[in-house]
């Protein structure tokens, strides 16, 4: 079954056709990528999903209800959580602080702070949990932000280049993450430009350009396509 | 009984500095010195003393908007003109009898706070954000003290009540309690001092509670990130509106102690200076602490006071200088900057000794 849907969604920035026409299904409990090279729209699509813009036309569907004009508090509320693309932990506030926030919506009480020691366990941040979270190195900064964002228990967690900035090694223990994260029955949307994090966790693949949906299958059929080659290496460009 | 417990624990918290023995030692020493320096001293100088409390209210009031929540608001002072107009309009009418000035209190606050969650409604539900929250809030205020300053004329009144333009409005009675043998009048005397102290205290400590509740979690939350706020799904205009009617009500309890302190309200207290002051008290003083604030704006006030009637005419460009060495030495405020360095003196010592 579809988790999310979007059907016949656009965006314009003026002239700019950032989403066009797109129709995309995302079934719940898999791992989907989608990739395509600077400026294919992929940020804006996460905006859209999220209810950050409002889509000139199309509707989105979530769980098998209309989201379309829903705010993003309440689309949270409904089971989507987001990791950004630029670390969005609050740098003022300790580790620990950032991760009560993320929870006491949810928990109170002795059961929040177990919570939180859990959480901080999982992610190896026990040694930082005092630290101002802004102190923390880029890689542990994303790490917390995933911690927030998976705190929520989401049915579906959208992650943009959530490997950005991180070692092969940090790149490596995050797919697996994610993996776990999978297996427990979160569905996951992940923006990645890092082919060895895609390889290792996507499912299914969806290439975006240009605002279009380019080409969808699994990573060997991606990797196969030439096209999908071609416009990473800029030559497709007199498609538009 | 929990409750009580839980709520009490919340008095100290990641949002506030002080914690341990050694700081409520110090504030009980503060508060014990408070209650007794009215023994040691003459009524017109308590009185002028509690004039000193009374602009406390405003002060946390702008650390709670500002400081913790990042919205910088000019619409204190507003708020507090709207809170002792209203008072003083509303006792002209109706008298002092009957314990009725205590009623125009909780009345005069409580107008200010619904128009600060109407203003509040359409600055927050539009996604006003930054400085233009800034110039909204100083519009306002701007545009209430012209209103209140044409309003010389006869027939500007409501009921009994002169607005009497930029003359000022006057003559409305002080706070009345009723009492068994004869209701008790609090002249800017030691007993509205009592009062005032009494206010601050419970104040300061409902802040305290209040910003390291969840409350205040997610007000600082968005002072950091509010994107991050939304999207970890709460609904983060609801929160800084009722934080806005929060401090509006506590800047219009500045406003009603302040009218009936001395009897007098004048639209000036809604001008641009006015606008200015309580935002350098807090900046001065440190705006992301309650404490800070507290103890920052009773030190520059004094300050300010001392300068004005020893005879220098400038004291307000000492208050901008301030403010402007504030900002390039210590931008976090000077009081806080100093707990800083004795919590830090204190942690070392308490490390040497273990």
């Amino acid at each position: 079954m579809a988790l999310l849907q979007l059907r016949g969604l656009n965006k314009h920035f003026g002239g700019l056709h950032v989403t066009n026409q797109v129709n995309l299904s995302f079934e719940t409990g898999e791992i989907h990528c989608l990739i395509g090279p600077n400026g294919a729209g992929k940020s804006t699509l996460f905006r859209l999903i999220l209810g950050e813009y409002a889509p000139g036309s199309g509707e989105i569907f979530f769980a098998g209800e209309d989201i379309t004009t829903l705010k993003s508090f309440a689309r949270i509320a409904r089971g989507l959580s987001v990791k950004f693309q630029v670390p969005g932990v609050f740098k003022g506030l300790s580790v620990r602080q950032n991760l009560e926030i993320a929870l006491q919506r949810t928990r109170h009480g002795a059961e929040l702070d177990r919570e939180i020691d859990r959480l901080l366990a999982f992610l190896g941040l026990e040694a930082e949990q005092k630290q101002t979270a802004g102190n923390l190195s880029h890689g542990q900064k994303q790490w917390l932000e995933i911690g927030m964002a998976t705190s929520l228990r989401p049915r579906m967690l959208l992650l943009d280049e959530p490997t950005a900035g991180m070692s092969p090694e940090e790149t490596f223990q995050t797919g697996e993450m994610v993996k776990r994260l999978n297996a427990e029955g979160m569905t996951v949307l992940a923006i990645e430009h890092d082919m060895a994090f895609v390889r290792q966790v996507a499912q299914r693949v969806t290439v975006l350009h240009l605002g279009q949906v380019f080409a969808q299958g699994s990573i060997d059929d991606i990797v196969a396509d030439e096209r999908v080659a071609a416009i990473y290496l800029g030559q497709a460009h007199h498609h538009a | 009984m929990n409750g009580l417990i839980s709520l009490f624990r919340r008095l100290e918290g990641p949002q506030t500095k002080g914690r341990g023995l050694l700081f409520w030692s110090v504030f009980m020493v503060a508060l014990i010195g408070a209650i007794a320096y009215p023994m040691f001293s003459d009524g017109y100088t308590v009185g002028n003393t509690a004039y000193f409390f009374v602009w406390v209210f405003i002060a946390l009031s702008l650390c709670l908007i500002w400081g913790y929540g990042g919205a910088l608001s000019f619409g204190q002072t507003a708020f507090f003109g709207i809170a002792g107009y209203s008072y003083g309009i509303l006792t002209l009418n109706f008298g002092a009898a009957y314990g009725f000035t205590l009623v125009a209190v909780l009345a005069a606050v409580a107008i200010a706070a619904v128009v600060a969650l109407l203003l509040g409604y359409f600055m927050f539900f539009g996604r006003i954000e930054g400085v233009f929250l800034g110039i909204v809030t100083l519009a306002v205020t701007l545009m209430l003290e012209r209103f209140m300053a044409q309003t010389a004329g006869p027939d500007w009144r409501i009921g009994a009540a002169r607005l009497n333009g930029f003359n000022g409005m006057s003559g409305m009675p002080p706070i009345t309690i009723p009492w068994f043998d004869g209701p008790i009048v609090l002249f800017a005397d030691v007993g509205l001092y009592y009062l005032i102290l009494a206010l601050v205290v419970v104040v300061y400590l409902g802040l305290r509670i209040l910003v390291n509740s969840s409350f205040g979690n997610v007000i600082v939350a968005i002072r950091e990130n509010p994107e991050r706020a939304e999207m970890l799904g709460y609904d983060i205009r609801k929160y800084q509106l009722i934080n806005f009617v929060i401090g509006a009500g506590l800047a219009g309890l500045s406003g009603v102690l302040y009218t009936a302190w001395g009897q007098y309200i004048t639209p000036s207290s809604m001008g641009m200076t006015s606008a200015a002051l309580p935002l350098i008290w807090v900046a001065v003083g440190g705006r992301s602490d309650l404490t800070s604030t507290l103890v920052g704006t009773l030190v520059v006030l004094a300050g300010f006071q001392a300068l004005t009637i020893y005879g220098s005419q400038y004291a307000l460009v000492v208050m901008g200088l301030l403010l402007v060495l504030t900002v390039l030495i210590a931008p976090n405020g000077l009081v806080l900057g100093a707990m800083n360095v004795i919590g830090r003196l204190v942690a070392r010592a308490k490390g040497g000794r273990n």
